[in-house]
């Protein structure tokens, strides 16, 4: 078997090292990108567009809410059956896959890093127990800490410090990569059925998830943390939230990062988006929310864009979908979890002949054109809940063509002509932007670009799309084919997807961040926690953090203490 | 002799994870903390499976691992459709080969909530459903109903863990700031607790579900004088703790899944929920039995999309539970072979379908000889998951934990006699191509 490959030829966007679709030779030694080879296996790009492997910075694709979304739809399930092949396992679902569809298909698009992105900590084998049967992709979860008794115990009191050990004990414990916030206060009003606004005070317990998020922002940055805290604010869904949202975003204005990235990533933004005050004069704000991006630099998105159809929406934010529940009287399930957080998940029709809808999918898009710069910006639908990531590609041919928006909009309601900007819009993306907005900022955001991810320099993980289409394809219908099946995708150094058949199904790795704390720091903590579990969880302290046996091929970062 | 802290229960769907023992020469020689009186029993040991062994004439010969796994594959690899059944008495590791030596086979796979909570799971299908970890119940609930079911009996430590009789964060004060109803057709030991008994009419829970949705939802002029044999004002007593109170919970058992409309009455019973949410918070809980029953529907979810009733012989997984599920395969003689593991549908299964099971060879792997050792052709004795083997198990709230190993053993865990059978498939069928 060769150790050495070689993609000849193909036009390389390669943002992160600047690369901008130039002509050039990708060399591949023992699963890395070296300068050199010698006697490799050759891949002729000839004139074909090649990137590094796609990296999604938020996905819902393993763990409690996924399967309890896939338990309550076996209409979706049938959707996506594939019978299994030599090399492939069995596939189910559609918005909702089965784990080993949810790696083909990802490796199919070209991507080989997927970040889960919401891990309930009490829960969190079962988000492991899932990823390990995701072949190809390299894995990632964030842990939520917002809602926990322990956070806001220790917001109110104000220890910083605490709380940093606090994350440290989580982050180790349940082998998690960020600190993920949902719906802050809000999750843990709904345990009384209730729900927060940005400076409401959480019930009983005295702070606001305004306090919670600038606190967890400040503890996330007494460590080299790689990702900032990973924000779904309050109101999500909710008619005129776009105010809210940019309030959320000025919380953590002020505090400084550890190294050269944002404070706070806000995810999903489309759905924080909203203006009007009622569904009926309901309307973008995307061009709101985008100033705020273009005038200040704390700040990173991702898009949240919808795809039209049908999906399972899932959230801890249990209170939005039981609001989403009520309005469609369809299937709901929810989940709350002990002192932590919880889970909603309903299934939701995007439909073009609806204005809210339309807007909806128009948001989306808006907040892609109209934040100037690439690097604030991420692709994602916030699979599944604007939509599975199977339709990323709908979303590339759109971005990149102001005719295939035109069509589109011509389909939808009228709405999308007095309510929404993007008609107006004319921008389009090159490839590479879009090379920034699926891999090149999604790496440098998570700080993964320093552990080889979403870029080809020397050293990097070979992991390499080579998409079959010329650079200067400008039809819509073939960028969208193009981006759906690699012509190849490499993954490690290795043939994954060959003609958009996957070939092979090498497992991926789990990627865990231990932050490092003070031992003095961690014992008081501990008092405070083991008292918790003593009284109020449901398991034993020493049953609670995820064993090694889950991490079969685990990668650790670690991130020290700063010392000022 | 060492004392052992933090052992997790494999018995019962409640998974108490804080038991004590001591250990002496590799032997559990008491259960010192933690344990209800069935789990403790478990946990000190029973008369076991000495030996693998294949029947020979009528009687089973002893014989090695080895010649054990061998004659199991040859009867999987020369089967045109199997079903493998069982599943919820063992750790999700096995789950995973289990799926992948059904895939392999093209066989159909299904678990034992099949003739459990199996309607729930329909249920859940037709509607979701809307719950929680048992700790929320533990910290929060000041209303517990059970429906259908005896955790007095059936779950010894579950009140007390998790619901009536435990204390939390704003449940200080345990049962003396709760409320507790239970509904039955016989006054049960957990009745016999309760502040409110409910009495029902065998097979009538649907109806009295619908006409507590109906007062919940505003319409008590619709709702007969007596319904399922409650009287109106006792209903209305009920409706109203529930508008009362601010977390309540419903727990329910084999009362409700099999019996009347099935899983229509679960359907009803969250549908009941959703009701009572329009009032306070209220949350719904299947009590599952097996200690791993939930992780094998969980399992099987994310392998194959679909939670139990599994039929792979499209080279993709088909759901079509009332088809494909064990019993009424085998009342259709609809297989030619089985392998029953960690389960006993000896014991269990209707008459009609039992008669085909003792037909067709039977593989059986388990710790415990059972009813279905007696007619099984090949006995393939397992480590005890939980004392003698690690892995994965998913409480009834679908809380993941990981049991723990005690005792060495030389008896093979569940996850290793599957890998090795489905190697020894893999082996004959490569055989075969050449």
């Amino acid at each position: 078997m060769a150790d050495e490959l070689l993609i000849r030829n193909g036009v390389v966007y390669d943002p992160i090292n600047g690369v901008k679709g130039e002509k050039k030779d990708i060399c591949i030694r023992d699963g890395k990108v070296v300068d050199s080879v010698t006697n490799p296996k050759v891949i002729d790009a000839e004139g074909r567009v090649v990137m590094p492997g796609g990296v999604d910075i938020h996905s819902h694709i393993a763990g409690g809410k996924v399967n309890a979304g896939r338990i309550m739809r076996p209409e979706d399930e049938r959707k996506g059956v594939e019978p299994k092949t030599k090399v492939c396992r069995a596939q189910s679902g559609y918005s909702v896959p089965n784990t080993f569809a949810t790696g083909y298909r990802y490796a199919r698009m070209g991507y080989t890093f997927v970040m889960e992105a919401a891990m309930p900590p009490l829960a969190a084998r079962h988000t492991h127990e899932e990823m390990v049967d995701i072949p190809i992709l390299d894995n990632a979860a964030m842990p939520l800490i917002d809602n926990n008794w322990m956070t806001m115990e220790y917001v109110k009191s104000g220890d910083t410090d605490l709380l940093a050990a606090y994350i440290a004990w989580m982050m180790k414990a349940t082998k998690g990569y960020a600190v993920k916030v949902v719906n802050p206060g809000g999750t843990e009003a709904w345990g009384w059925g209730k729900n927060c606004n940005l400076n409401d005070t959480v019930p009983y317990f005295d702070v606001t998830p305004a306090e919670i998020i600038k606190g967890l922002a400040e503890a996330n940055e007494k460590f080299e943390m790689p990702h900032s805290i990973h924000v779904h604010g309050n109101m999500l869904g909710h008619p005129g939230n776009y105010e809210m949202t940019k309030d959320t975003y000025d919380v953590v204005k002020g505090i400084k990062p550890y190294r050269d990235r944002p404070t706070m990533h806000a995810t999903h933004t489309q759905f924080h988006s909203y203006g009007g005050t009622t569904w009926g004069n309901f309307e973008s704000k995307a061009d709101a929310i985008a100033d705020y991006i273009n005038e200040n630099d704390h700040m990173s998105i991702d898009l949240g864009s919808v795809i039209l159809g049908d999906t399972t929406t899932m959230t801890a934010d249990g209170p939005m979908e039981y609001s989403l529940y009520q309005i469609t009287g369809r299937k709901w399930t929810n989940h709350d979890v002990e002192l932590e957080t919880g889970t909603g998940i309903t299934p939701f029709l995007y439909s073009g002949k609806v204005s809210v809808h339309t807007i909806q999918w128009a948001i989306g898009q808006e907040l892609a054109l109209l934040v100037k710069d690439p690097w604030k910006v991420a692709l994602t639908t916030d699979h599944p809940n604007a939509g599975p990531f199977i339709g990323y590609p709908i979303i590339i041919s759109h971005l990149m063509s102001k005719k295939r928006r035109d069509e589109s909009a011509e389909a939808m309601h009228k709405a999308i002509f007095d309510r929404a900007a993007l008609p107006s819009i004319d921008r389009e993306y090159d490839l590479n932007e879009i090379a920034i907005i699926t891999r090149g900022m999604t790496a440098k955001t998570l700080g993964l670009h320093e552990h080889g991810k979403g870029h080809l320099g020397v050293g990097a993980d070979a992991d390499v799309a080579i998409y079959d289409m010329s650079p200067e394809e400008r039809d819509a219908g073939k960028i969208q084919k193009a981006f759906l099946n690699t012509k190849y995708t490499i993954k490690g150094g290795q043939i994954v997807v060959k003609d958009g058949e996957v070939v092979a199904t090498p497992p991926g790795r789990t990627i865990f961040v231990t932050p490092e704390c003070d031992d003095k720091l961690t014992d008081e903590m501990l008092v405070t926690l083991k008292d918790k579990f003593a009284k109020y969880y449901s398991v034993t302290f020493n049953n609670y953090p995820v064993q090694d046996a889950y991490l079969p091929n685990p990668y650790e970062i670690k991130a020290p203490w700063r010392s000022s | 002799m060492v004392e052992v802290t933090d052992v997790v229960c494999s018995l019962c769907g409640c998974v108490c994870d804080d038991i004590v023992l001591e250990v002496e020469n590799n032997e559990i020689v008491k259960v010192k903390k933690g344990a209800c009186s069935v789990g403790k029993a478990k946990l000190l040991g029973h008369e076991r499976i000495k030996s693998p062994a294949i029947r020979e004439n009528g009687e089973l010969r002893e014989c090695s691992y080895d010649e054990a796994i061998k004659k199991a594959a040859e009867i999987l690899y020369k089967s045109r459709r199997s079903l493998l059944y069982g599943w919820s008495s063992t750790v999700c590791e096995a789950h995973k080969v289990g799926v992948e030596l059904t895939e392999d086979l093209g066989a159909v796979m299904d678990n034992t909530a099949s003739v459990c909570h199996g309607p729930s799971v329909l249920a859940i299908n037709d509607v979701g459903l809307p719950s929680c970890t048992l700790g929320e119940v533990k910290n929060r609930a000041d209303l517990i109903i059970y429906w259908g079911a005896n955790p007095a009996q059936a779950h010894a430590n579950h009140m007390k863990r998790y619901s009536y009789v435990s204390k939390g964060y704003w449940t200080e004060e345990g049962k003396k700031g709760k409320k507790m109803v239970v509904v039955d057709v016989r006054k049960t030991m957990t009745a016999k607790m309760a502040d409110v008994f409910v009495q029902i009419k065998q097979g009538k829970d649907y109806q009295v579900f619908s006409a507590l949705r109906a007062i919940l939802r505003g319409h008590e002029d619709v709702v007969p004088d007596e319904v399922g044999g409650v009287p109106k004002e006792q209903l209305l007593e009920v409706a109203n703790m529930v508008k009362e109170s601010k977390f309540v919970m419903t727990f329910f058992g084999m009362g409700v899944t099999h019996t009347g409309a099935r899983h229509n009455n679960i359907v009803n019973a969250i549908q009941f929920t959703r009701a009572a949410h329009l009032h306070t918070k209220a949350s719904i809980m299947p009590l599952r039995g097996h200690y791993n029953v939930a992780g094998i529907n969980q399992v099987c979810t994310w392998e194959t999309g679909f939670p139990f009733a599994i039929d792979m012989s499209r080279g993709y997984a088909w759901y079509n539970p009332g088809e494909q599920s064990a019993t009424d395969l085998l009342y259709r003689g609809d297989c030619d072979a089985a392998m029953i593991i960690a389960s006993d549908p000896g014991a269990h299964f209707p008459g009609e379908s039992l008669k085909h099971l003792a037909k067709i060879p039977v593989i059986q792997i388990d710790p415990y000889a059972n009813p279905t050792t007696e007619f099984a052709d090949v006995v393939i004795p397992a480590a005890v998951s939980g004392i003698e083997a690690e892995g994965n198990v998913y409480r009834m709230d679908n809380v993941p934990i990981r049991l723990r190993k005690i005792l060495d053993t030389d008896y093979l865990p569940d996850e290793e006699i599957l890998q090795r059978i489905l190697t020894e498939i893999r082996a004959m069928r490569e055989k075969e191509g050449e």
